[in-house]
């Protein structure tokens, strides 16, 4: 009893704790500053659909793309203890892909758009491979490795749709980007929601979840014992780049344009950073994915609040930064472990004193 | 002379290997624009202004590749380099003078270095959390400062910017018939100075060759009775003293503060420190090898645009493929010395 009061003491979500906390002090925080931040209204969009509306949708609409980004990227760093810091550039190029397709056929149905994704998947997953690759079989670190596309990825988009910025125009384009005709929730949360299951199934029906895991936390033990470490890792960045696929699709539909240029820019750091805030080590090992969603989702609502606080948006990055470091610092072991030696010595200091009144 | 024979017969370290390859390849790459696109790369001159362009990119890999040594990144150079520059031309413009900006300079770098090194060795936080929020702080600071180009009308400063050393006999005789001699800019004699005295650093003092041994293993750093703690605050304080410097040295080349100026300048660093055969896993690279990584990496660039290909993709996908080229040959060379 003593014991389990002990350890929730200590850890309480264990992983999740600091996510969590940061969760909690935003929403605090945010009904402070506004009590009505929060409140959800019904609207209606230009194609006359009843749609959700409000400071909450828009966050969780917002980070629908880093929230996919973070699962691929929780698997790459759990397996190579690295990070792969060219999602951004590479989504890019899957989006260019897509609107190529698109632009090729000759009318845009629910057909092409899957031929699209499909081809936008393959793409990326080739480039993912091509990452694995160096990662996994010449074993160069994979900061190092992914710095080739990110140098090189958005040129890559440049050149495929030979330097312009096409746009595509159709129905069901802008509905992925945002509503579809009768369902009240932005389409990409419900993409992010799908993808998530297929991740969560995909754990629990293989074993790639452990597999991933002891890679991760020793490769010779690992080796030693019968798993294939080049797959697993090689495997691992193929899955980012079916999220990268997803994401640059969906960074693509809500604009209806593909401008290689600023297409998810910057999205590698947040991505990192939203691992990093889940509770997960960027030194690889054990990980949980749903830590790197809520990272996400942290992100885009400290967004969101500095906005709603009329920070432009250029200066947004000095005070994430500051948010940034202070939830690093609550995390840091050290800081952890004189805390609870403070605790301790003051809980001490309470019996003692309690003692002394006793007799 | 026994002891020179004995050092003759020790084989290259992998540092040592990494850097002669970069060398070499500079060499040769050189050697090979200068026969098929002559033109400028016939003149000193050509090699001068690859230095005054660049004197900024090489301080800031210095520091990187001190970082790197130690096992850690650092991503907030670039960013802090564009704070540097913006804050120092507002003070300049509002009438401060040139001494002051100098100090001014280095003080926003030492701090970000300290704050770094602080958060990554003394608490322990990953390098790349705490220098991505450097990274993302001096960049949201750069346009609070200012969002609109800024161009300095310092008259003390522009003097100081004006001054150029000339050396007469690497010049060249222009059509009139007149002597132009190749002019070096006083950020290249400062970044020269940066890259010898790290050099020493690394070679021949204690805390260099501390640093070293924790980058190539840090718990045995640590038995050997090396404080492990106190020397990689060090390599993050060297980085962003470094990035102050190159900040000024940026504000010398360019004369203007721009809240993109150095956008991108974190990953050209640390590409060329691995060009010059510095790992990122740390404890094996050189900052003679740094010097040449940058030239590699800019003279590259340098090669594409005179070779007609004028389109801005060409450049960043040719230094897609060298740095794919290099990072693939150092992984092959060293596992081929490892099995053996």
């Amino acid at each position: 009893m003593k014991e389990n009061k002990k350890r929730f003491l200590k850890g309480g979500l264990g992983q999740l704790t600091i996510p969590v906390i940061a969760v909690a002090l935003l929403v605090i925080f945010n009904l402070i500053r506004d009590p009505g931040f929060f409140s959800i209204s019904i609207t209606h969009n230009n194609y006359g659909n009843a749609v959700l509306a409000g400071n909450l949708i828009s966050i969780i609409n917002g980070a629908s793309e880093l929230a996919i980004l973070a699962i691929g990227m929780t698997l790459v760093t759990a397996a190579t203890k690295g990070q792969d810091i060219s999602v951004g550039a590479a989504a890019a190029i899957a989006g260019s892909v897509f609107v190529k397709v698109l632009k090729s056929a000759s009318s845009i149905s629910v057909g092409t758009v899957i031929l699209a994704f499909l081809c936008a998947a393959v793409v990326a997953m080739l480039f993912g491979a091509f990452n694995g690759t160096l990662v996994a079989v010449f074993g160069i670190q994979p900061m190092i490795a992914t710095l080739i596309l990110y140098t090189c990825g958005r040129s890559i988009a440049y050149w495929i749709n030979g330097g312009a910025t096409p746009t595509v125009e159709s129905p069901i384009i802008s509905a992925i980007g945002s509503f579809a005709p009768g369902i009240p929730i932005p389409m990409p949360v419900i993409i992010v929601i799908v993808v998530t299951i297929l991740f969560k199934l995909l754990f629990h029906f293989t074993s790639l979840e452990i597999l991933t895991q002891s890679v991760g936390i020793n490769q010779s033990a690992a080796r030693l014992n019968g798993i294939n470490t080049t797959f697993i890792k090689l495997l691992s960045f193929i899955l980012l780049g079916v999220c990268v696929a997803v994401s640059g699709c969906i960074g693509v539909s809500r604009l209806g344009l593909i401008n290689h240029e600023t297409l998810l820019l910057d999205v590698e750091m947040d991505a990192i950073l939203a691992v990093a805030i889940g509770g997960n080590s960027l030194g690889g090992g054990k990980f949980k994915i749903s830590g790197s969603i809520i990272g996400a989702y942290v992100i885009q609502m400290l967004t969101i609040t500095l906005y709603a606080m009329k920070v432009s948006s250029t200066d947004v990055k000095a005070y994430k930064a500051i948010v940034i470091v202070l939830l690093v610092v609550i995390g840091s072991p050290v800081v952890k472990q004189r805390f609870q030696k403070f605790m301790g010595n003051l809980k001490k200091g309470k019996s003692e004193t309690k003692g002394v009144e006793g007799a | 002379m026994k002891f020179f024979k004995n050092k003759r017969k020790e084989p290259l370290t992998d540092t040592q290997l990494l850097m002669t390859i970069t060398i070499c390849i500079f060499v040769a790459m050189y050697l090979l624009a200068m026969l098929l696109l002559q033109g400028g790369f016939l003149h000193a001159q050509q090699i001068f202004d690859l230095l005054n362009d660049n004197a900024s990119l090489i301080i800031v890999s210095c520091g990187l590749t001190i970082v790197m040594i130690g096992g850690g990144i650092d991503i907030s150079v670039g960013a802090v380099t564009s704070l540097v520059t913006m804050s120092s031309i507002l003070y300049l413009n509002g009438g401060g003078n040139v001494f002051m900006s100098v100090l001014l300079s280095l003080g926003i770098g030492l701090a970000f270095g300290l704050v770094h090194g602080f958060l990554i060795s003394y608490l322990e936080i990953q390098p790349f959390i705490v220098t991505l929020a450097g990274m993302f702080f001096a960049r949201g600071m750069t346009t609070i400062l200012s969002v609109n180009p800024q161009k300095i009308d310092n008259e003390a400063f522009n003097a100081v910017r004006e001054s150029k050393i000339e050396i007469p006999w690497l010049g060249y005789v222009a059509k009139n018939g007149n002597l132009v001699p190749a002019r070096m800019e006083l950020g290249v004699v400062i970044a020269l100075v940066c890259v010898a005295l790290v050099f020493v650093l690394l070679k021949f003092l204690k805390p260099g060759r501390n640093l070293y041994a924790m980058g190539g293993n840090q718990t045995s750093a640590l038995m050997l009775g090396i404080n492990v703690k106190r020397t990689r605050f060090m390599s993050y304080i060297i980085s962003g003293f470094l990035s102050g410097i190159s900040g000024f040295v940026l504000m010398l080349h360019t004369g203007a503060g721009n809240a993109t100026n150095a956008a991108g300048m974190e990953m050209n660093a640390i590409a060329s420190s691995i060009i010059g055969g510095t790992l990122l896993t740390g404890g094996v690279g050189n900052v003679i090898g740094t010097f040449f990584g940058t030239l590699t990496l800019t003279t590259i660039k340098k090669i594409v645009v005179s070779s007609g290909l004028k389109d801005p993709w060409w450049q960043s996908i040719t230094t897609g493929g060298m740095l794919c080229f290099f990072i693939l040959l150092q992984s092959i060379v060293l596992s081929r010395r490892n099995k053996k």
